[in-house]
C-alpha cells in the first residue's frame, strides 16, 4: 500500500491530509459550544476597556505577562481565585500568554490602583525596584483610538451577537451600552477621566478634558477591570 | 537513469539560500539583543520605543521561523525537489516563472509583515502575529508553493516519491490547515466602515481561541520545525556521507507515525488552563507517544552512519548533521518529560520552556540548515567550499552556545518554578515575585552570551558561504558525495 502511494502523489497528499486533521477534528470540535459559554456576570468590556486593551495587545503585553491563573495554592495565593472558562467568554483574542517574565495580570484590578500602574509605567522600577519591565512613555502622549474600539465592538455585536445594549443580568437594566459612536465616546471620555483623575497627573487630565484619550488612561481602565 | 546529465537550474534554490542567510543573521541579531535587555534592561531604549522588548520579541520570533527556516525550507526545497524527481526547472517555463514569483512576493510580503509588528499591528496570537491582509499574502505565496511542488511532481521522470518529498508535501498541506483555521478572523473595518483599515477580531473567544492557537502554535513548530528539517536531512546526509538510508521500513513508520500523532499533542501548551480536562490528558499522553516516530527518524539518520563514523572527524558538514540529529532527539525527550502534568505545573510559564525551544531551533533546526546550505553552495558554483577550518571553528563556536543558551535556561527554569511555590514554616508564599526575577540575572546573562556565540557563527557561515561563491577554487565536476574544502 504504501509503495503504491508513492507513486500516486495525489491520493498520497490525500492520505496525509486525512492523518493529520483527524486529530483536530476530535480534539477541537465536540466542546467547542459549551467553552464559549461566559459565567455569571460576565459582561463585554466597555468602549474604553476595549480601547485599553487593544493597546495591550499593540505593545505585546502579552510577551511577557500571563492571564491565567493555574488551580495551585501558590497561584490563588499569589494572584487570586483561579481563573474559569467562562470568564473569558467575550475575549477576542485570548490573551492567556506562554511566559511569565512579569508576573500573571488576571486579576491585577483587586489589588493595584490607577495611581500605581501610572507610575509604574511611567517608570518601573520607581515603584518595583530591580524591575527589568521597560517603562512605556510613548502611551502617555500617544491618543486611543477609539474608532477602531468602537469598530471592534460593533463588529462582535453585529457577527457574535455579544450583548450590547441588553439587559444581561436581568435587573431591568442596559448592563453594557454602547449605542452610537458619539454616545460611546461620550461616556468613554467621562470614564477616562476619572481614571486620569486618580493617576494625579495633570497632563493626563488636561488631555481627557481636550476630548483625547490618552493610551495610559484606557489601559489602565482595562487593567483595572480584570478581576 | 535514461539522461544522466540533467542540467539542474538552481536560480531559484539560490535566491532563497541569499534570505535564509539574511533573515537568520537578522533574525538572531534580534534574538541577542532581547537576551540582553532582559539581563541590562536599560537596552530597551536605543532605538526609543521601537527597541522595546514587547515589541521585538514577536520580530524575532517570526522572523526566525517564517524568515530563516522558511528561506532555508524553501531553497532546500528547489534543489532537493529537482534532484529527486530527476526533472530540471528549466524543462518548464511556467515553473521557473512560479518559483521567481514566489520567491520575490515572499520576500516582499515578509519585508512588510515584519515593518507591521514594528509599528504595531498585531493580533497578539504567537507565531500568527500577521494582521489580515499579510494573512492572504501568506496564503498566495505558501499557494504558489504548492503549484512550485506539484507541478514539479506533475513532470517529474523518476516515478516513486523519495522520503525527502513526503515530508515536504506534509509540510505544505500542514501549514495550510493550520494557517487558515487559526487566522480565521473578521476585518472590522469591512463590517463597520470605520476604524483602522488593517485591524482585525477574532472568529473565536477565550478557551476555543486558545484551543485553535496552540493546536496551530504546537503544530507550526511541527510543520516548520520538524517535517521540513526531516525532508532535509534524509536527502543531505546520506548525500554528503555516501551511504544509503538505513532503513525504509523505519522511514515508513517514522513518518505516519509523526504524521498521525503530532497533532494530538497541541493539548500540552494547555496544561491547568481552563480547557476541558480531557484534552489535556490527550495532549499530554500524545506528547509522550510522540517520542517514538522522532527518535525513530533520528536514529535512522544516526544508524545511516553505521560503519562510517570516521567520516564524523573528517567532515564539518557531517558533524553539523550528526549534532543536529542529537539534538533532534534531546529537544523530542525533552519536550514529553514537560508534557508531564506534574512536571508542566513547575515547568509552564518559566524559561525553561524557551530553553526548550532553542536546543532544538539553534541546534536542529539551525545547523540542518547551515550543513544543507554548505552543502550546496559546491554545486552552486562548481567551487570547493573556502575555509574548512572556518566552519570547524563555527561548529564549535556554535556548540559552546547552545549548550551555555539551554543550560542556563534549565537553571532558570526551574530556578523560577520552585521559587513561584515555595513557602515558608507558616504556609505563606516565601518569595514576591520580584525576587523570582532578580535572581534570574546571571542566568540571563549567560543565555545572552551564549545566543551571541551562535550569532558569530552566523557571521562566520556567511562569510564563508560568500568567499565560496566569489574567491574559492573551481572544481571540474560536481561532486558526488562529500563536499570538497579547502583547508
Amino acid at each position: 500500500m504504501f509503495g503504491w502511494l508513492e507513486r500516486n502523489p495525489f491520493f498520497f497528499a490525500v492520505g496525509v491530509f486525512i492523518v493529520i486533521a483527524f486529530a483536530g477534528l476530535i480534539e477541537i470540535v465536540p466542546d467547542f459550544a459549551q467553552a464559549s459559554r461566559p459565567v455569571a456576570g460576565t459582561k463585554p468590556y466597555s468602549l474604553l476597556r476595549l480601547a485599553g486593551r487593544q493597546v495591550y495587545i499593540k505593545d505585546s503585553c502579552n510577551a511577557c505577562h500571563s492571564q491565567l491563573i493555574r488551580p495551585f495554592k501558590s497561584e490563588t495565593d499569589r494572584y487570586g481565585n483561579y481563573s474559569l472558562s467562562g470568564e473569558y467568554a467575550y475575549d477576542r483574542p485570548f490573551l492567556w500568554g506562554s511566559k511569565r517574565t512579569g508576573p500573571d495580570l488576571h486579576r491585577v484590578g483587586n489589588y493595584r490602583t490607577s495611581d500605581w500602574h501610572a507610575n509604574h509605567m511611567w517608570d518601573p522600577t520607581s515603584v518595583v525596584p530591580g524591575s527589568i519591565m521597560p517603562a512605556y512613555k510613548h502611551m502617555f502622549t500617544n491618543v486611543a483610538d477609539l474608532e477602531t474600539a468602537y469598530a471592534e465592538a460593533l463588529t462582535v455585536k453585529k457577527v457574535f451577537n455579544v450583548p450590547y445594549d441588553k439587559d444581561i443580568d436581568g435587573d431591568g437594566k442596559v448592563d453594557v451600552p454602547l449605542g452610537s459612536f458619539e454616545q460611546a465616546k461620550k461616556q468613554a471620555l467621562a470614564e477616562a477621566l476619572k481614571i486620569a483623575k486618580e493617576t494625579k497627573r495633570e497632563d493626563l487630565v488636561k488631555m481627557v478634558e481636550s476630548g483625547k484619550i490618552p493610551e495610559i488612561v484606557a489601559l489602565i481602565a482595562y487593567l483595572n477591570g480584570l478581576k | 537513469m535514461q539522461s544522466p546529465a540533467i542540467e539542474y537550474d538552481y536560480t531559484v534554490a539560490k535566491w532563497f539560500s541569499y534570505l535564509a542567510i539574511l533573515f537568520g543573521i537578522l533574525g538572531m541579531g534580534v534574538g541577542v539583543l532581547i537576551a540582553f535587555q532582559l539581563a541590562f534592561p536599560d537596552l530597551n531604549y536605543i532605538f526609543g520605543q521601537y527597541s522595546l522588548f514587547s515589541r521585538l520579541r514577536p520580530i524575532h520570533t517570526n522572523t526566525v521561523a517564517f524568515g530563516f527556516t522558511l528561506s532555508g525550507i524553501f531553497a532546500t526545497w528547489y534543489y532537493v525537489g529537482q534532484r529527486v524527481l530527476k526533472v530540471s526547472m528549466k524543462e518548464s517555463k511556467f515553473l521557473m516563472t512560479v518559483g521567481k514569483l514566489h520567491f520575490w512576493l515572499y520576500f516582499i510580503g515578509a519585508l512588510l509583515a515584519v515593518a507591521s509588528l514594528l509599528v504595531r499591528y498585531t493580533t497578539s496570537k504567537e507565531y500568527a502575529q500577521f494582521e489580515w491582509p499579510f494573512d492572504i499574502v501568506v496564503v498566495i505565496v505558501w499557494v504558489l508553493w504548492g503549484i512550485s511542488i506539484f507541478g514539479l511532481i506533475g513532470i517529474r521522470r523518476e516515478k516513486s516519491l523519495y522520503i525527502s518529498l513526503w515530508y515536504y508535501i506534509a509540510t505544505f498541506l500542514g501549514v495550510a490547515m493550520l494557517y487558515l483555521f487559526n487566522n480565521m478572523e473578521v476585518p472590522t473595518y469591512l463590517i463597520t466602515g470605520m476604524g483602522d483599515p488593517l485591524h482585525s477580531v477574532s472568529m473565536y473567544s477565550g478557551s476555543n481561541d486558545a484551543l485553535v492557537q496552540w493546536w496551530y502554535g504546537h503544530n507550526a513548530v511541527a510543520f516548520v520545525f520538524t517535517v521540513p528539517i526531516i525532508a532535509m536531512i534524509y536527502y543531505y546526509l546520506p548525500k554528503e556521507s555516501g551511504q544509503p538510508v538505513y532503513s525504509y521500513k523505519l522511514s515508513l513508520l517514522s513518518f505516519w507515525g509523526l504524521m498521525f500523532v503530532y497533532l494530538w499533542a497541541g493539548g500540552h501548551h494547555l496544561i491547568y488552563s481552563t480547557v476541558p480536562d480531557w484534552m489535556q490528558t490527550m495532549g499530554s499522553i500524545f506528547s509522550i507517544i510522540l517520542i517514538l516516530p522522532s527518535w525513530g527518524s533520528a536514529l535512522n539518520m544516526l544508524l545511516t552512519m553505521k560503519g562510517e563514523w570516521g567520516q564524523l572527524k573528517e567532515n564539518p558538514l557531517i558533524k553539523f548533521m550528526v549534532l543536529a540529529s542529537t539534538f533532534y532527539m534531546l529537544s523530542t525527550l525533552e519536550g514529553p518529560i514537560q508534557s508531564i502534568k506534574s512536571v508542566n505545573a513547575l515547568a509552564h510559564f518559566t524559561d525553561w520552556i524557551p530553553g526548550h525551544v532553542h536546543d532544538g531551533t539553534l541546534g536542529w533546526v539551525g545547523f540542518m540548515i547551515i550543513a544543507a546550505l554548505m552543502h550546496m553552495a559546491p554545486r552552486f558554483y562548481k567551487r570547493e567550499i573556502y575555509s574548512k577550518k572556518l566552519l570547524e571553528a563555527q561548529f564549535w563556536l556554535q556548540t559552546t552556545g547552545i549548550v551555555l543558551y539551554f543550560s542556563s535556561m534549565w537553571i532558570a527554569g526551574i530556578t523560577q518554578g520552585m521559587m513561584w511555590r515555595a513557602v515558608d514554616q507558616y504556609g505563606n508564599l516565601a518569595y514576591s515575585f520580584i525576587d523570582t526575577v532578580t535572581v534570574l540575572h546571571p542566568y540571563y546573562t549567560l543565555r545572552a552570551i551564549g545566543g551571541l556565540f551562535y550569532l558569530v557563527g552566523l557571521f562566520m557561515w556567511a562569510y564563508n558561504f560568500f568567499k565560496t561563491m566569489t574567491a574559492s577554487r573551481a572544481i571540474e565536476r560536481e561532486p558526488q558525495f562529500a563536499s570538497p574544502m579547502a583547508a
